[in-house]
């Protein structure tokens, strides 16, 4: 697509102004049909917001186990809903002692306390770049491996073809909650060389504040079982620009086949790619909180959400609603967001799959 | 048709055998040897190598390379036990697999059919009315929930029906499929309490069964059914475009008859391809809705059995499991023809 200014100068009439206009491409357009659809705006306002989260949330208040571990008001209900004389008696027998004689103010713990103490709403806030990296790391993972399956499966044909569409039915035929609990039951253990592999990952400078190793591995787990939908996009995507006239001429003008593939096939393949990644980080963050939730994820102390839905589950039979409430909320609002970014997403890049 | 039905149904063999190789080796690469998990670590070395022997562990994993026969390897012996209806043993319960299975599978049965009932009622009326009525209040307000539904997790949805409807109100029940009362009480036929209650005329089983499913199969319902109205009011949306719509009004059909012979008929297509699709999730999504509510199905059992590397169990459940699940996957398939007999099968 030529981008280079048109040089004439005189005013022009309104057919030249149309062939004038600044020429527009796919992305521009697209950006310009997501930024005024209704679902899209809130979705990347909801993705946004989040990140916000995830990105302040540990550099004003860094994550310590120990922070707000105030015992004496374990399992407090959130402080909005106490009363005045229940706030006053709070701070009275808290462990700071600096704040005795202060009673607690009415959003001091706006989403009550845990069975240690501490404040749930900043253990939710810091679950939030656990979840964000997780759901995007897996599916960062799913689409490369997922899309280089497709696209040598569907551009080479033949028996490769047959072998990768084998293992992506195999995969897809799997109840893919259960193959992600089975692979992650598998890595945990001690003297597996996944889990000995995920040590030395989480033990890094940055990625140790988000990963412990079975959380590692859940995420490991979820990305393989993104690989087959991604694998199928890639696959069909190829196939349908396969005999497309560019794809010929470029072929006639004697372009390798890496270069066309990377070059020419890619891309045209990109649009459904990326909306099933948005969708599919939707899905992976429900999916390790799915994990967390039965105590294969993330473990106590960490912060995960589904995690921290698992301890909390102990205590919804005895009245404690709050503790398994914004937790869930949190699941709830990051995979909503994602889901209507991606729905957005879909309608502005191709109009054709108007949902 | 009776060939392409017969040419799907052998399609099924090669995506099984696939399955049955992922679980066996999956599980072989598990550090530990069963003959310790199931003796004990007290246990002589004779003793093991007795156990082994009798297990057929002492066997080649894939093929007898060793000479003799070449079939007599771990993996043929796993095949051809499942293929004729030996499933073995439990490790953990010394059960055996065919009896567990006979007593859980009706349970996840009962919870995957009664949330895909509800799904499939609730999500293609709602889908139907949103779209007839477009841009109406009542179509926003439907799909902002049917968007909802979609994000929800539904173990978390279960814990909240919980506190809700047992703990605060005290409506329904938390967990199990009955009442421990009514344990024993009676003899199941088809497993399905509340198909049981009728057929024995014990309707004290029926309301008591009743009470106790509704919470998981509605937390179970979920996510199909958002899926199910979001989709059927867009396919409608489609097919109530269409020239042959214009053509029924105008004839003067009542709205009823255009609307459901006319419309709802010509968008099913994609309508059953997402209920297929969903299947899937429901027997994925009976993990977790099983174990937040306690419900003694086959999903709770398999997670229990990979947590305490109980292999035969994980062997034949994750099988099974895969086996109704491609099962149900190719009969949605088949039944396009049935919906849309535009469809021809080469």
């Amino acid at each position: 697509m030529a981008t280079t200014e048109p040089t004439i100068t005189n005013k022009p009439t309104s057919d030249q102004a149309l062939l004038l206009r600044k020429p527009r491409s796919l992305w521009s357009d697209a950006r310009r049909r997501l930024l005024s659809s209704t679902v899209g705006i809130m979705g990347l306002a909801i993705c946004a917001f989040l990140f916000a989260i995830a990105i302040i949330t540990p550099i004003v208040q860094p994550l310590d186990q120990t922070l707000n571990r105030d015992t004496a008001n374990k399992l407090q209900p959130p402080s909005w809903l106490m009363s005045q004389e229940e706030r006053a008696d709070a701070a009275k027998k808290s462990i700071d002692k600096a704040r005795k004689d202060t009673p607690w103010g009415r959003f001091e713990r706006p989403f009550g306390t845990d069975q240690l103490g501490r404040d749930i709403f900043i253990r939710v806030l810091h679950g939030a770049p656990i979840s964000l990296t997780v759901g995007t790391f897996a599916v960062v993972l799913a689409v490369i491996f997922g899309s280089l399956l497709g696209l040598v499966s569907g551009f080479f044909g033949g028996i490769i073809d047959t072998i990768t569409t084998w293992l992506m039915d195999i995969l897809l035929a799997f109840p893919s909650i259960l193959l992600a609990i089975a692979l992650t039951a598998i890595s945990n253990n001690r003297e597996s060389f996944s889990y000995k592999f995920s040590q030395q990952i989480t033990n890094l400078p940055i990625l140790q504040t988000i990963f412990d190793p079975p959380l590692f591995n859940a995420m490991l787990a979820v990305a393989v079982i993104e690989v087959p939908i991604f694998g199928r996009i890639a696959r069909a995507a190829v196939l349908s620009v396969r005999n497309q006239e560019y794809i010929h001429a470029a072929e006639a003008v004697g372009v390798s086949r890496t270069r066309m593939l990377m070059r020419h096939i890619l891309p045209n393949s990109l649009t459904p790619i990326l909306v099933q990644m948005t969708l599919s980080v939707a899905s992976s963050i429900t999916s390790v909180a799915a994990l967390g939730f039965l105590g294969l994820g993330a473990q106590p102390p960490r912060p995960e959400w589904g995690s921290m839905l698992s301890t909390a589950r102990e205590y919804v039979g005895t009245g404690q609603w709050w503790y398994a409430l914004f937790p869930g909320i949190a699941i709830m609002l990051t995979v909503l967001g994602f889901n209507l970014l991606g729905d957005g997403l879909r309608d502005a890049l191709d109009p054709r799959l108007k949902h | 048709m009776l060939g392409y039905i017969f040419r799907r149904l052998l399609g099924i063999i090669p995506v099984l055998l696939g399955i049955s190789l992922l679980v066996f080796t999956l599980l072989r690469t598990i550090p530990g040897d069963p003959a310790i998990i199931i003796l004990g670590e007290r246990s002589t070395p004779e003793q093991r190598a007795a156990l082994r022997t009798k297990l057929k562990l002492d066997r080649p994993l894939y093929l007898n390379f060793e000479g003799g026969n070449v079939f007599e390897s771990q993996y043929v012996t796993y095949i051809t036990n499942f293929a004729t209806g030996d499933f073995g043993d439990s490790i953990k319960t010394r059960q055996a697999i065919s009896k567990e299975l006979k007593e859980r599978f009706p349970a996840t049965i009962e919870l995957a059919l009664s949330a895909l009932l509800i799904a499939v009622v609730v999500g293609v009326t709602t889908g139907v009315v949103s779209a007839t009525k477009r841009g109406s209040l009542l179509d926003a307000g439907s799909m902002i929930v049917a968007l909802l539904g979609v994000s929800i997790p539904i173990f978390w949805l279960g814990l909240m029906m919980q506190y809700l409807f047992s703990v605060k109100l005290k409506w329904l029940d938390p967990s199990l499929r009955l009442d421990t009362s009514l344990h024993g009480t009676f003899k199941p036929i088809t497993g399905l309490y509340l198909l049981d209650g009728l057929l024995l005329g014990r309707f004290d089983i029926f309301t008591n069964a009743f009470k106790h499913l509704i919470m998981p199969s509605l937390a179970l319902a979920t996510v199909p059914l958002a899926s199910i109205a979001r989709m059927t009011r867009s396919a409608m949306l489609e097919v109530l475009y269409q020239d042959y719509i214009r053509t029924a009004r105008a004839k003067g059909l009542s709205a009823r008859i255009t609307i459901l012979r006319h419309g709802l008929r010509n968008a099913l297509i994609p309508v059953i391809t997402v209920i297929g699709l969903q299947l899937g999730f429901l027997l994925g999504g009976a993990v977790l809705t099983e174990t937040v509510f306690s419900w003694p199905g086959i999903g709770r059992w398999l997670l229990d059995g990979i947590l305490a590397r109980d292999y035969p169990v994980v062997q034949s459940g994750v099988m099974f499991v895969s086996l109704v699940f491609v099962l149900i996957n190719t009969l949605v398939d088949i039944s396009y023809r049935f919906f849309d007999p535009r469809i021809q099968f080469k």
